[in-house]
């Protein structure tokens, strides 16, 4: 019952991030996971990040708002708008995150595709993102987050480095 | 892009992934992961000109991704397999960002399930 499922991640042409992985659950139990705040404050959020406030609005046109909140205690305010709600098929919704450099203030567009096959559920998550150098940048902020604490460290250590420079 | 120093791993990195973005050097890279050749052995399965091959492969050195041996006539060209890793974790961190999330979503959906077998039918 443990078996690790695996994520797949790709860049795919110039806009796109695409994940992909299988849950050894119906689809309208994922649908629900990605749509009900109190089962997201369960599981989204990577490395040590909590979801402290999630706010859905799920109809078209209506808002969510997720704050992330760091180990160190940051938050990250993540929002958007509901723009197709297909249960459990598909659900697509505008995403930003103001907080995050790399995302550079501008709205990506997140679509979750959701493929039932003998009981487990395909998910196709698709990231769109306006320019590649954001799409990349996005990519890249993940890889820094993945180093985590070392990440932290070493912006630590540059700061000191610049205020020595420019010192 | 003019070949200098890399002051950090953004910008080494943004040098690695233009150097990744053309199919043709992707496909000299992966005749090299079957170990090293000449300019030469590089062309034949393209359908270029030598110089054109050279061209790509001075992008994937200035990358880091490429070196060339010593020997003057034939200057063997060999894959430098840590710049490519540094490129292939790119991905992955971003990967583990969300394997963690997920793996947690696994752990929900088994509880939801077990509520769903015990509320149709599961008898104790």
């Amino acid at each position: 019952m443990t078996e690790t499922q695996a994520l797949s991640v790709v860049a795919r042409n110039e806009h796109e991030i695409v994940m992909t992985r299988v849950f050894a659950a119906p689809r309208h139990l994922v649908f629900a996971a990605l749509t009900e705040p109190g089962l997201l404050r369960r599981w989204y959020g990577p490395h040590g990040h909590r979801l402290v406030v999630c706010e859905i609005d799920l109809r078209v046109g209506g808002d969510w708002r997720y704050v992330v909140r760091a180990p160190d205690g940051s938050e990250m305010v993540l929002r958007g708008t509901y723009t197709e709600i297909t249960p459990p098929v598909r659900l697509v919704h505008t995403e930003l995150n103001e907080d995050c450099w790399a995302a550079d203030g501008v709205d990506a567009t997140v679509t979750y595709e959701l493929t039932e096959r003998s009981e487990k559920t395909l998910l196709t998550t698709t990231s769109w993102y306006p320019s590649t150098e954001t799409r990349d940048n996005v990519l890249r902020s993940g890889m820094e987050r993945g180093v985590g604490q070392a990440y932290s460290k070493l912006e630590e250590a540059l700061e000191s480095v610049d205020r020595e420079v420019s010192a | 892009m003019e070949a200098r120093g890399y002051s950090t791993v953004d910008e080494r990195l943004d040098v690695t992934f233009a150097a990744l973005a053309d199919p043709t050097r992707r496909a000299i890279l992966a005749r090299l992961t079957r170990g090293e050749a000449s300019v030469l052995e590089l062309t034949e399965p393209f359908a270029m000109s030598q110089p054109a091959i050279s061209k790509h492969l001075k992008v994937l050195e200035r990358a880091g991704l490429v070196s060339r041996g010593r020997d003057a006539q034939r200057r063997p060209c060999r894959l430098e397999p840590v710049a490519l890793r540094a490129a292939t974790e790119w991905l992955e961190g971003y990967r583990r960002f969300w394997s963690e999330s997920f793996e947690r979503l696994d752990e929900v959906l088994n509880d939801l399930s077990d509520v769903g077998d015990e509320q149709t039918g599961g008898t104790k």
